[in-house]
């Protein structure tokens, strides 16, 4: 690890390739950052969500980019110009059900990628700012999801706009203030969506800009892996390209298999029928609900339903929603554990598995009506939730006996290889030297 | 890294799950009271097609029947050519609508016969009159109509629904209510429904609803002598009402297989490429 910038391996071999390295080195930080870049040998297809959200992030910007063309941000001329995409522009029904399943599945990885670095523990020292960074990431990628979902200006659009930035109102004083603020008025009218489509066109650059400083930092500290264990000889690693090159792009092609699967067969199945009405202040959907991404913080904020003191429930609803994404960013400070992976975790493993299916739960319980079973429900859910967080990561890094870490990650992988081929195995270089540990 | 691939691929259809109870769990309300009874379409499944045939059907019930009422104003006469019409055809018709243009060089609005770069026009000259004259209700456009009732399929079905690629739950909803109305016209026994509306248990938002049963058998006769009954013209004015909503579907399913076929042998050929190059690795 760390080594990237002393034994950089590349040779430019052509005129232009020597005259741009004497004076501005890209090639050879690309060629330092992708190719010869080492990675840990045993890494597994959890480790392939990034480089697809990249791609993903790209494919949002350039849709959106020639969807906003098309695109007329007023709400006289909003959904109008949407059907105009869906019937007239060439091609303008796959660039919108591409971008609007592009969203889902950008979620969908992004999900996973979150629950990687869970389970192997990619939050720990020395990778605190790297997870900070994505949990940013993750903040943006919230709130420029949910801006343009309102740029369609369908019914759902509107009224989860409406629903949305009513939360602002729970806080004393700076609530009313800030809605207004974000609404350019009152209520979601012409100003709203016209600054929702300002910002849903600056925030992905914003993001682009975010993923650099993450993608920097990981370059930085390496990648965790299965293990835990840092890279420690040159064995434990191998370089960026063939290896992880080529895993990424067949994940990521089984990913596209996926996405296309819903683009062209399924292109409304993740969305709301009701947002194919035009959007309509004198007529309120009968359920609102907010895409699917955001239902388990919706459940959390609908699961507070008492007051405490002056503390309204709406307001402790707000404030459990926002801290069941704040949580995140102390996650490195509340696991106590010195072992980073769950593998050699046994506890850890059970109580992540538990987060992750209540997370799914979460997510059913937002779409439920928000009454009787379905309020405790969620109520008993959002207490797992934040109880994994506040309770279980620091006391389960005092109490649990972790399984024996391997030395380092050569002998977990032969370990591995000589337990599938039956016990004969010759340690070479398993033993890992410590010597050259940057 | 089996195990881990076998968790995370248990993840991601958890997760669909979860995802698509969010799409689907809603509404999980009382109404309709009967769930809609699913037909077989031309345009279900993964090689879907539009039946022209059909479809011409369908736009002669919606012009001679429906059109009292609804406007269907997303849809140009040009785009009449998916359903077979010649350009003259389409000229005709085109010409039968009156436009409201100008203003003119004397600064006058006129009305001028329709063109096929023209979009088809309403009863009404808005919405407000449309409300105003059906009694307060308002007789929804038909452009979108077919995917924005799409009916919440509740769990598990919605599930299957993802394998089985069903998509139809837009033109089900619309065949079961109109030929959902009892036979009689009465409301069952001991069921209360408000003056001037009209018992239908398919119906998405209450147990009645404003519209009378538009279709009564023989109210059209059909050019290719079809037997016009009312499930003939029910199903025969969705499948239009479908293509009215989603015109670009087939365009979209034959793309859909291109792209499928190619992603997937290019998925073969990147797996057998990542196995050679980490057979090196293997000790
Ligand atoms: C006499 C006027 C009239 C005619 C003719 C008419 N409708 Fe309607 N339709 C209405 C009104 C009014 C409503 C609104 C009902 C309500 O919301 O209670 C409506 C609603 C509907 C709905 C939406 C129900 C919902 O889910 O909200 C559909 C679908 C529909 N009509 C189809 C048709 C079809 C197909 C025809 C032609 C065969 C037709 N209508 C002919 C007046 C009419
Ligand atoms: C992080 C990346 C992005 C995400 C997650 C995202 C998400 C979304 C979502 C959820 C919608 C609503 C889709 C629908 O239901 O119709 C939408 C619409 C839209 N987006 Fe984006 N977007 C991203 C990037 C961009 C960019 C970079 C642009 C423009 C430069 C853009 C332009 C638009 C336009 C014009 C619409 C309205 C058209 C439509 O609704 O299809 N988006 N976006």
């Amino acid at each position: 690890m760390s080594t990237i910038e002393h034994h950089g391996t590349y040779q430019p071999t052509t005129g232009l390739g020597k005259w741009m390295d004497a004076r501005l080195p890209l090639p050879r930080l690309m060629y330092d950052s992708f190719v010869a870049y080492p990675v840990p040998r045993n890494l597994n297809y959890a480790y392939t969500f990034g480089g697809m959200l990249s791609i993903m992030l790209v494919l949002q910007i350039l849709t959106g980019v020639v969807l906003a063309m098309h695109y007329n941000g007023s709400t006289a001329g909003a959904f109008t110009s949407v059907e105009h995409i869906m019937r007239d522009v060439n091609n303008g029904w796959l660039l919108r059900y591409m971008h609007a399943n592009g969203a889902s599945f950008f979620f969908a990885a992004v999900f996973l990628h979150i629950f990687r670095g869970m389970y192997y523990g990619s939050y720990k020292e020395p990778r605190e700012l790297l997870w900070i960074l994505g949990c940013i990431i993750f903040l943006l990628m919230m709130a420029t999801a949910f801006m343009g979902y309102v740029l369609p200006w369908g019914q759902m659009s509107f009224w989860g706009a409406t629903v949305i930035t009513g939360f602002f109102t729970a806080f004393p004083v700076v609530g009313e203030p800030i809605q207004q603020l974000l609404l350019g008025g009152f209520a979601v009218d012409n100003p709203t969506l016209n600054r929702f489509f300002s910002l849903h066109y600056l925030l992905p650059f914003m993001i682009a800009g975010v993923v650099v400083l993450h993608v920097w930092a990981l370059h930085v500290t390496g990648q965790t892996n299965p293990t835990g264990v840092e890279i420690k000889s040159k064995t434990d690693s191998v370089p960026f390209t063939p290896f992880a090159t080529i895993k990424d792009a067949f994940a990521l092609i089984v990913f596209f298999l996926f996405f296309a699967y819903f683009v062209f067969y399924m292109p409304n199945f993740l969305g709301h029928a009701d947002n194919y009405i035009e959007a309509n202040s004198l007529v309120t959907p009968a359920y609102i609900v907010p895409e699917w991404y955001f239902l388990p913080f919706y459940a959390i904020l609908r699961a507070v339903t008492f007051d405490i003191g002056p503390l309204t429930s709406k307001l402790l609803g707000v404030l459990a929603m926002f801290g069941s994404i704040a949580v995140l960013f102390v996650m490195p400070w509340l696991d106590t554990s010195k072992v980073r992976s769950a593998v050699y975790r046994p506890w850890y493993k059970v109580f992540f598995w538990i987060f992750v299916v209540n997370a799914i739960f979460l997510g059913w319980l937002g779409a439920k009506p928000a009454e009787g079973i379905y309020t405790f429900l969620a109520q008993i859910s959002t207490l797992y939730y934040f109880g994994f967080f506040l309770v279980i990561l620091p006391l389960l890094g005092l109490i649990e006996t972790p399984r024996r870490v391997p030395n380092s990650i050569t002998e977990a992988v032969l370990a591995k290889s000589s337990k599938k081929n039956g016990g004969v195995t010759q340690v070479s270089g398993a033993t890992a030297s410590p010597d050259n540990k940057a | 890294m089996k195990t881990m691939f076998a968790k995370i691929s248990a993840i991601v259809v958890a997760a669909t799950l979860g995802l698509s109870v969010a799409a689907t769990g809603a509404f999980a309300a009382e109404y309709p009271i009967k769930k809609p009874r699913e037909q077989d379409w031309s345009f279900a499944g993964p090689f879907g097609t539009y039946d022209k045939g059909q479809l011409q059907r369908g736009f002669k019930v919606y012009r001679e029947v429906c059109a009292a009422c609804h406007s269907m104003n997303r849809v140009a006469f040009r785009s009449l050519e998916d359903l077979g019409y010649s350009e003259g055809q389409i000229k005709t018709i085109a010409s039968e609508y009156d436009i409201t243009d100008g203003p003119n060089a004397d600064g006058e609005m006129f009305t001028r016969p329709g063109t096929p770069a023209d979009y088809f026009t309403g009863p009404y000259p808005n919405r407000e009159a449309s409300i105003a004259a059906n009694g307060g209700a308002y007789p929804p456009d038909f452009s979108l109509l077919a995917k924005a009732r799409a009916v919440e399929r509740g769990f598990p079905t919605f599930v299957f629904d993802v394998f089985t690629q069903y998509a139809e739950n837009g033109p089900d909803y619309i065949y079961s209510l109109l030929t959902g109305y009892p036979e009689d016209g009465e409301a069952p026994e001991g069921v209360e429904v408000p003056e001037g509306t009209h018992y239908n248990p398919y119906f998405i938002a209450g147990k009645s609803l404003a519209m009378a049963p538009p279709l009564s058998e023989d109210i059209i006769s059909y050019d290719d002598g079809t037997p016009a009954t009312v499930e003939q013209m029910s199903k025969d004015v969705t499948a239009f009402m479908m293509w009215a909503a989603e015109p670009k579907m087939e365009e979209r399913k034959s793309l859909g297989f291109k792209v499928i076929i190619f992603l997937l042998i290019f998925a073969v050929f990147l797996y057998l490429t990542k196995k050679q190059i980490y057979a090196k690795l293997e000790h």
